[in-house]
């Protein structure tokens, strides 16, 4: 893997994207979007994330095994997550022993 | 070509494997990380799912201005942490420490707004405990805690992660200064950087995540 030419200019135009997401999330929230606000806000947060892991740590320059590590730990979290809410979200759809 | 190179350990072909191992190794430790944080993330979810309205009503409590101050101050200083590599990366010895020293100042900047956000929750008796229970003014105080036990573990574990960032910083001044990072080699800078970023990245989704969930309420 040749190191590969470092651009300054990449780094200044992440930095005024992750403002114009942190402008937006503000204003997003004063607005009454019903359950869209979560989705609005998470969609942004994912974004600023993705910006940050690709450019400032460079993984879009990185090996496969570097991306795929990356990949890995995501897709864990969201095993994690998705499988215990599945459990906590669907309790009391049947009417079982220890449904609230 | 770089078999010679004076940082190569003796268990590496050459550089380009030994970079690869600790920028692999680094990225494990951050996948680990990804799940501790995760899980108190999970943990969020779950009880703001139960909790919602309440948890909106405390959300309120907090000052968005602070959170969205130091949400830009450290998305500064992920910027000045990518141009301390590039400083390397280009061999310029004395702009890793200029844009190191900034970084460390901006970090500092956080942990400074972070303390004054606590002094406040603690002065109008917001921190769970005995006070929290007879001084919450609202109802539904008990799951009015759990927002607050939430808000103060997780800044609390990202505010000590950022104070094991300014540490490995600090670590990485005087090698930086005395000229051991060029653009063949700076792992340590690269491995410390990638640690910056990823707490960067959990303030990213604390930020909206316990400031504005409720400031369309405005409570307080």
């Amino acid at each position: 893997m040749a190191e590969h030419a470092p651009s300054r200019r990449n780094y200044f135009l992440v930095f005024a994207a992750l403002v114009v997401g942190t402008v937006l999330t503000y204003y997003a929230a004063t607005l009454d979007l019903g359950p869209l606000n979560d989705v609005v806000a998470l969609a942004i947060a994912f974004t600023k994330a993705t910006l940050v892991v690709l450019f400032f740590m460079h993984v879009y320059h990185s090996s496969r095994l570097t991306k795929l590590t990356v990949v890995a730990g995501v897709l864990w979290l969201v095993i994690m997550i998705s499988i215990t809410l599945s459990d906590y979200l669907t309790r009391g759809w049947l009417n079982t022993y220890g449904a609230r | 070509m770089h078999s010679g190179h004076i940082e190569l350990q003796h268990h590496f072909d050459d550089m380009e494997q030994q970079k690869e191992a600790s920028t692999f190794g680094m990225w494990v430790f951050l996948v680990t990380e990804i799940l501790f944080f995760g899980g108190l993330f999970l943990a969020y979810t779950i009880y703001r799912a139960r909790f919602r309205g309440v948890f909106a009503e405390a959300s309120g409590h907090l000052n968005v201005t602070l959170g969205g101050l130091n949400t830009l101050v450290l998305i500064a200083s992920s910027l000045t942490m990518a141009l301390a590599i590039w400083s390397a990366q280009v061999n310029k010895r004395k702009l890793i420490v200029v844009f190191l020293l900034i970084t460390m100042a901006l970090g500092s900047t956080f942990l400074v707004v972070k303390y004054f956000e606590y002094a406040e929750k603690f002065h109008h008796h917001l921190v769970p405990g005995p006070d929290f229970e007879q001084d919450y003014p609202g109802p539904n105080r008990e799951q009015a805690q759990v927002f607050f036990a939430l808000y103060f573990c997780m800044t609390g574990l990202h505010a000590l992660h950022m104070i094991v960032g300014l540490s490995l910083l600090t670590y990485l001044l005087v090698p930086s200064w005395k000229g051991r990072y060029t653009s063949e080699w700076h792992n340590p800078l690269e491995c410390c950087g990638l640690y910056w970023h990823f707490v960067d990245i959990v303030w990213i989704f604390l930020f909206p995540l316990l400031y504005l969930i409720g400031s369309r309420h405005h409570v307080s």
